[in-house]
C-alpha cells in the first residue's frame, strides 16, 4: 500500500476564482510593503554596522544589570536578548547584546569591546563571549548594496532563461510570482521582527530558486499540453497540468518541508531565523506557482499558433533538447 | 527500450564509488586530520613524539583531503581589513625631495635658491627666489620622470610636475597611484601572510578582496584582537639623517623634516630629515643577538643596493648622528664613526631579549607597506562551534531518515532506488567539497539538509511521470523508458534555474551567503547526476533480473 498525499485522479479547478487569489495574495503583499515601512526590518549588524556579543554563563541572565553595566559606557542604542532555546543545558544561560556603530567611526573599535567585555564581567565573573563580531559601517552600506543587486540580478537571469526556453509571457508569469514570494517573505521578517542579516539574503535567493523549481515544472507540463492538446481552451489546459504534476508538487515540498523542520527544530538557535526564511519561502513558493504564476500565464495568454514561426516572441531554444 | 551500455555502466559506478572515497575521509574526521598534520610534521623535518603513529592512522594510499570547517564551525578568528594605500603616496612623494634638491642645487645659478614648502600629502612643492626661471626648473624636475611599469599605465610616467607662480609642483600621476595600489596591496597581503605563517596556525584563509582590501581567517584563535596583533604591528623601519635633538616636541622641524620622540629617553625628541637614507625593504635579514656590552640589539643586513646608500651615506657623514626609527619612535642615534660599507649594523635600544627577537621577526617579515584598517572583525569561540556542528549533524540526520522513510512510503522499491541515490548524493556532495577544499560553513550545512528534501524532485518528477505513463497502459519498460525521456526537460529546466541563482549567491555574496551557495550548486549537480543516472541504472539493473509483468510505483 502506497502512501499518497494527493488522490490518484484530480480534477480540481484552480482558476474557478482568479480574482479571490491575486486579491488576498496583493492585500498581503500590500501589507507587507506596510508593514516594510512602517515598522521595517530588524536589521542585523551586517547591515547597520555595529558590535553583536554573544554571552554565556551559568547564572541567569538578568538584562537590566547588564544594561545597568554597559550603560556607563554611553555606547549609545544597546540592546539586550536573552536568548531561549530549548537545545540549551539547564545552567547554560546565553544574552545577545547589540552595540550600534558608535559615531564617526569608519573602522571597528577594539576599544569599545574591550571595556564591554569588562564590564559584563563585573555582573557575571564566569561570563564567556562566544561569539564577538563587529562590522564598520563602511562595509556594511557594501553589504545593503551588494545584497540587492544580487536579488536583482538573481530574478533578472532567471526571467532571461525562461524567455529564453519559454515565451515571455511564461518568464512574466515566474518573475510575478517571485516579486510575490520575497515581498511577502520581506514582509513576515518586518512584521516577526527576526533578524535580517546577510543568511537571510541567502535564505531569500533560496526562496527565489525553489519557487522556480516549482513553477517552472508547471509550466513545462503547460508547454507539453499546449503541443499535445491544440485545441483546447488556455484555462483547460492549464488546469489539467497543475492537476497532472499536483502529487510532484506535494511530493517535494513535503521531503523539502521535512528536512527543513527537523533543521528548524534541532539545528540550533544560531540558524534559526534562516531556516525560519527558507520554510516560509517552501510554503509561499508552492502557493504562488500555482495562483500566482499560472494566473498570470492565464491572463496574459500564449500564443497557440505553432504552425507560423514567429521571430519575436523569443522562443527559439524551446525545442532545444538539453 | 531499457538499456544502458556497458561501458556507460562502469562510467556512472565508478563516478560514484570515487566520490564516495573521496567523501570517506570526512567520517573519521579526528584522525584524518591528525594524520594529515603528523604527515606535514614529518615532511617538515621534525619527528619523535608519536608523529609517526598519528601519521600511520590514516593510510596513505586512500584519499586524504577533508572538508574545511568554516570559523562558524571550529571558531577562530575573522578580520577584512582595508588597506590605507593612500599612505604610500605620501612616502614616495617625500622620498622625491632629496632628489629634487639635489638637481636644483646645481642649476642655481639660473632659478636661484630653492626651498621646500608646506604641502598637503600628497604632492611636494617647491619654491625657487628667481620666478622667471620657472618653466626652466620644471622641465628639469620632469626629467626625473620615470614610465609606469604596468599593464594599463603603459605610456605614462610616474609624476606630474606643474608650476604655481614662483612654485614647483610635483604629484604622483594616475596612472602611477593606480600602479602603486596594486603594488602596496600585493605587498601587505604577502606581509600579512608571512607574519601569520610565523605564528604557525593551522590553515588560515588569507586573501584580496576587492581592490584594496584583505580578508584573513584563522581557526582555532582566541580572538580577533589576537590576531590584529599578530599582522597589526607596522615595524616600519627608516634610517634618517638626524638634524637636530631637544624636548620640545611642538617645535617648528623646518620644511622637509619631522620630529620624533626617543624610544627609551622620555622628553627626548629628535628632528629629522623625512626622506630616509635606507629603508627596512632594503633589509634581507635580521637576526637578535647582543652588542659588545652585552645588551639585546638587533643585527641586519641590507642588500646590494641598500649597502651601496648606506655605505654612501656613512662615508659622507662621519661624525654626524644618525637616527634609526621603527614607526615613528626613534630607536636610537648613534653619532657615525666609521664608512660601514658591507652593508650590515647592529641596533641597539634599551631592549629586552624578548623584544630583539619579535622585532627580529617582524624585520624579517618586512614591514608592512601600509596602515590596515580593520573594517570587520568577528569571533567565534570554539564552544559555540562545537555546539553548531552538534546541531547540525543531528539535524542533517534526522532530516535524512524522515525524507528516505517517507520515499519508501511513498514509492516501495523505486523509493528504496531513491533513498539509495540519496545517500550516494550526500556523499558525493562531500566528496566534491573535500576535492576542491571548500569550506563547511553553518548556512552550508544547512544548504546540504535543503539539498537531501530537493534532491528527491528529479526522482519524483520521472516517478510521477512513469505512474502517469502506465496509466495508459504501456508495458511497463516502455512507461519506465518514457517516464525518464519526458520527465528530463522539466528536471533540467526546473534545476538549472537554482542552480543560476546559486551561482549569483556565490558571484556576488560573501560569507555566509558564499558558503550557502557552494553546497546548493553542488548539491543541484550531484543531485541531477544521481537522478538521471544512478536511479535509472539501478532500475535497469532491476528491470532486468526481475522481468516484472506489472509495475507497482
Amino acid at each position: 500500500m502506497r502512501l499518497r498525499l494527493v488522490p490518484k485522479e484530480t480534477n480540481w479547478d484552480f482558476f474557478s476564482r482568479p480574482f479571490l487569489w491575486l486579491g488576498i495574495s496583493g492585500a498581503l503583499m500590500v501589507a507587507a510593503m506596510v508593514s516594510f515601512f512602517v515598522v521595517g526590518l530588524n536589521l542585523g549588524i551586517d547591515f547597520t554596522g555595529g558590535t553583536t556579543i554573544r554571552t554565556e554563563s551559568q547564572q541567569e541572565v538578568v538584562v537590566s544589570d547588564y544594561r545597568d553595566a554597559l550603560a556607563t559606557l554611553e555606547l549609545g542604542d544597546v540592546t539586550i536578548v536573552e536568548v531561549n532555546d530549548p537545545l540549551f543545558d539547564a545552567n547554560q544561560h546565553v544574552a545577545q547584546i547589540k552595540i550600534q556603530a558608535q559615531e564617526g567611526e569608519e573602522a571597528v573599535t577594539a576599544d569599545l569591546i574591550r571595556k564591554a567585555e569588562e564590564a559584563l564581567k563585573t555582573v557575571a565573573p564566569d561570563i564567556t563571549f562566544v561569539s564577538v563580531e563587529s562590522v564598520g559601517p563602511k562595509v556594511s552600506g557594501e553589504l545593503i548594496q551588494t545584497a540587492i543587486i544580487a536579488v536583482a540580478l538573481a530574478i533578472g537571469a532567471v526571467l532571461i532563461y525562461i524567455w529564453l526556453r519559454f515565451e515571455w509571457q511564461f518568464a512574466l508569469g515566474a518573475v510575478a510570482a517571485l516579486v510575490h514570494d520575497v515581498v511577502l517573505t520581506i514582509g513576515v521578517f518586518s512584521e516577526l521582527q527576526i533578524k535580517f542579516d546577510l543568511a537571510i539574503i541567502a535564505a531569500l535567493l533560496t526562496i527565489v530558486g525553489y519557487s522556480l523549481n516549482d513553477t517552472v515544472v508547471v509550466f513545462d507540463r503547460v508547454r507539453e499540453n499546449l503541443r499535445k492538446y491544440k485545441k483546447m481552451d488556455l484555462k483547460e489546459v492549464m488546469n489539467l497540468s497543475i492537476n497532472e504534476t499536483l502529487s510532484r508538487t506535494v511530493m517535494t515540498s513535503v521531503t523539502t518541508l521535512l528536512a527543513l523542520i527537523s533543521l528548524f527544530v534541532l539545528g540550533g538557535d544560531v540558524i534559526r531565523g534562516f531556516v525560519f526564511a527558507m520554510i516560509w519561502g517552501v510554503i509561499v513558493g508552492t502557493y504562488s506557482s500555482i495562483f500566482i504564476a499560472s494566473a498570470v500565464l492565464l491572463k496574459l495568454g500564449v500564443k497557440r499558433d505553432w504552425s507560423k514561426p514567429d521571430n519575436t516572441s523569443g522562443n527559439q531554444f524551446a525545442n532545444v533538447d538539453a | 527500450m531499457l538499456q544502458i551500455d556497458g561501458w556507460k555502466r562502469v562510467l556512472i559506478l565508478l563516478t560514484c564509488v570515487v566520490g564516495l572515497l573521496l567523501a570517506l575521509p570526512n567520517a573519521f574526521y579526528p584522525r584524518v586530520e591528525a594524520h594529515n598534520d603528523a604527515v606535514a610534521d614529518l615532511e617538515a623535518g621534525f619527528s619523535g613524539n608519536g608523529l609517526e603513529e598519528l601519521a600511520a592512522g590514516w593510510p596513505s594510499w586512500m584519499p586524504s583531503s577533508l572538508v574545511n570547517l568554516g570559523l562558524d564551525l571550529r571558531g577562530g578568528a575573522h578580520l577584512l581589513a582595508e588597506v590605507q594605500v593612500e599612505d604610500v603616496y605620501e612616502t614616495r612623494i617625500k622620498a622625491m625631495w632629496p632628489e629634487v634638491r639635489d638637481l636644483l642645487r646645481e642649476e642655481r645659478a639660473t632659478i636661484g635658491t630653492i626651498r621646500l614648502q608646506p604641502s598637503p600629502v600628497d604632492e611636494l612643492r617647491v619654491k625657487i627666489s628667481k620666478p622667471e626661471a620657472i618653466q626652466e626648473a620644471a622641465t628639469l624636475v620632469r626629467g626625473l620622470a620615470r614610465p609606469v611599469v604596468s599593464l594599463t599605465g603603459a605610456g605614462a610616467t610616474d609624476i606630474q610636475v606643474s608650476t604655481d607662480g614662483d612654485v614647483i609642483v610635483v604629484r604622483l600621476s594616475d596612472a602611477e597611484k593606480l600602479a602603486t595600489d596594486e603594488r602596496t596591496v600585493q605587498q601587505a597581503l604577502e606581509i600579512v601572510r608571512r607574519r601569520i605563517d610565523e605564528v604557525g596556525t593551522r590553515e588560515p584563509t588569507i586573501q584580496r578582496q576587492g581592490s584594496d582590501r584583505i580578508l584573513i581567517q584563522v581557526p582555532g584563535i582566541g580572538s580577533a584582537s589576537e590576531l590584529k596583533d599578530i599582522i597589526g604591528t607596522t615595524a616600519q623601519l627608516t634610517f634618517n639623517p638626524v638634524v637636530g635633538r631637544g624636548s620640545n616636541p611642538d617645535a617648528s622641524a623646518g620644511a622637509g623634516n619631522e620630529i620624533l620622540p626617543s624610544l627609551d629617553e622620555e622628553g627626548l625628541y629628535y628632528t629629522i630629515e623625512s626622506a630616509p637614507v635606507v629603508t627596512g625593504e632594503d633589509l634581507v635579514d635580521a637576526q637578535p643577538s647582543f652588542d659588545q656590552n652585552g645588551r639585546p640589539a638587533v643585527s641586519f643586513r641590507f642588500n646590494a643596493s641598500g649597502a651601496r646608500k648606506f655605505g654612501d651615506y656613512t662615508a659622507d657623514n662621519i661624525g654626524s648622528p644618525f637616527a634609526i626609527t621603527l614607526d615613528g619612535e626613534v630607536v636610537s642615534a648613534p653619532v657615525i664613526q666609521s664608512h660601514i660599507p658591507g652593508g650590515s649594523g647592529i641596533i641597539t635600544g634599551r631592549f629586552t631579549v624578548e623584544e630583539t627577537t619579535n622585532l627580529a621577526v617582524l624585520l624579517r617579515a618586512g614591514a608592512l607597506p601600509a596602515g590596515l584598517e580593520f573594517l570587520e572583525e568577528r569571533t567565534i569561540g570554539p564552544e559555540l562551534g562545537q555546539d553548531s556542528i552538534e546541531a547540525g549533524r543531528i539535524a542533517c540526520i534526522v532530516a535524512f531518515v524522515a525524507v528516505l522513510v517517507f520515499m519508501f512510503l511513498s514509492y516501495g522499491t523505486f523509493g528504496l532506488f531513491a533513498n539509495i541515490a540519496l545517500v550516494i548524493n550526500v556523499g558525493l556532495i562531500f566528496g566534491l567539497l573535500s576535492l576542491i577544499g571548500a569550506t563547511l560553513t553553518l548556512p552550508g550545512i544547512a544548504g546540504i539538509v535543503l539539498t537531501i528534501g530537493m534532491a528527491v524532485d528529479a526522482n519524483v518528477l520521472v516517478f510521477e511521470r512513469i505512474r502517469e505513463e502506465l496509466k495508459t497502459s504501456k508495458g511497463p519498460a516502455r512507461a519506465i523508458d518514457l517516464g525518464y525521456e519526458k520527465a528530463l526537460s522539466a528536471i533540467l529546466d526546473a534545476n538549472i534555474t537554482t542552480f543560476i541563482t546559486a551561482v549569483i549567491l556565490f558571484a556576488v555574496g560573501s560569507g555566509p551567503v558564499r558558503g550557502f551557495a557552494i553546497t546548493l550548486g553542488l548539491g543541484i549537480m550531484t543531485s541531477v547526476f544521481t537522478a538521471i543516472f544512478v536511479t535509472r541504472l539501478m532500475i535497469v539493473i532491476w528491470f532486468e533480473r526481475r522481468r516484472p509483468k506489472k509495475l507497482e510505483v
